[in-house]
C-alpha cells in the first residue's frame, strides 16, 4: 500500500471472473505521511482508507471483467462496519465478491481480514461508465499491469 | 400478492424517503418525485432484486441522451412497471 498515493492493493491473490469473486492482499506501511494526523501518538489506518481498499479490489474486479473497457466509481456504501483497529504492517487480506450485476452498476459485498480475523466489511455499489480522460485510463491500465490484470502490450 | 405497481411505489418510498401517498402511477421519478440518479440507482437495485431483472436503464439513458427518447416512457411511474412487466415476460417465455 502507498496510502498517500491512494494505492492500496499490492498482490492479487486469487480472481474468478466468471463468479466474479477475488482476494487480493494489501500490506499497511509501517511508514506513511498519513499517520502523522492518523492519529499522533497512536497510529491506526483511517476507516475512509479501508472502505478504498475494498472498493479497489471490486474496482479491479469489475474492470478483470469488463477488459478495462469501463471505470467502476465508487458510488455508495451500506452497511460499512469497522470492526477493529488496523494497525501499520498488518497483511489485509481483501475480498470482493459481486452481490447483483445491473446495468451500469454492480453492488458488491466486500471484506477485510487481518490475521484470519474479519476487521471490515461493507456492502458497496459501484457504477460503471466510460474512462472520463484518457490520463485517468492509462493510469488504471498501469496498475492493471501492475497488479497482473494486463499484460505490458495490454496496460497502453 | 402485491402489483407491480404496489411494490415499485413501496420501493421508492422506502429507498428515497418518499410517502407512498405522495407517489402515483402518473409522477416522474426523477422530474417529480426529485429522485436523484445515486437514489435511482437504489431504486433500480431493488427492482432488480424483487422482479428477479435486470433493468436496462444503461440503454435507456443512451436513448435519453440521445434524443431518441423523452424519458417518459421509463421515468414515469405507470410506464416503469410496464417495462417491468414486459421484462417479466419475456423471462418467462
Amino acid at each position: 500500500m502507498r496510502l498517500e498515493n491512494f494505492q492500496m492493493l499490492d498482490e492479487v491473490e486469487t480472481i474468478d471472473v466468471e463468479r466474479l469473486s477475488i482476494v487480493a492482499i494489501a500490506r499497511v506501511p509501517y511508514e506513511s505521511p498519513v499517520f502523522d494526523g492518523h492519529f499522533p501518538g497512536y497510529r491506526i489506518m483511517p476507516g475512509v482508507l479501508l472502505l478504498e481498499t475494498m472498493a479497489q479490489a471490486a474496482g479491479y474486479l469489475l474492470m478483470a471483467q469488463n477488459g478495462f473497457a469501463r471505470m467502476p466509481f465508487f458510488a455508495s456504501a451500506k452497511t460499512a462496519n469497522f470492526r477493529s483497529f488496523v494497525l501499520p504492517g498488518s497483511v489485509l487480506k481483501v475480498k470482493a465478491d459481486c452481490l447483483h450485476a445491473g446495468s451500469g452498476y454492480a453492488v458488491m459485498t466486500t471484506s477485510l481480514e487481518c490475521e484470519g480475523t474479519r476487521v471490515s466489511d461493507a456492502q458497496l455499489t459501484m457504477r460503471t461508465i466510460a474512462f472520463p480522460t484518457p490520463a485517468l485510463e492509462q493510469h488504471v491500465r498501469r496498475e492493471g499491469q501492475r497488479l497482473g490484470f494486463l499484460k505490458n502490450a495490454e496496460a497502453g | 400478492m402485491a402489483s407491480t405497481y404496489e411494490t415499485v411505489a413501496g420501493i421508492i418510498s422506502s429507498t428515497s424517503d418518499i410517502p407512498l401517498e405522495r407517489i402515483t402511477p402518473q409522477s416522474h421519478v426523477m422530474k417529480d418525485l426529485e429522485v436523484d440518479s445515486l437514489a435511482f440507482l437504489d431504486i433500480t437495485f431493488e427492482i432488480d432484486q424483487a422482479f428477479g431483472i435486470k433493468l436496462p436503464v444503461e440503454d435507456w439513458m443512451g436513448r435519453v441522451n440521445e434524443g431518441k427518447d423523452k424519458g417518459d416512457e421509463y421515468f414515469i411511474v405507470g410506464n416503469l412497471c410496464s417495462q417491468i412487466d414486459s421484462l417479466r415476460a419475456a423471462l418467462a417465455e
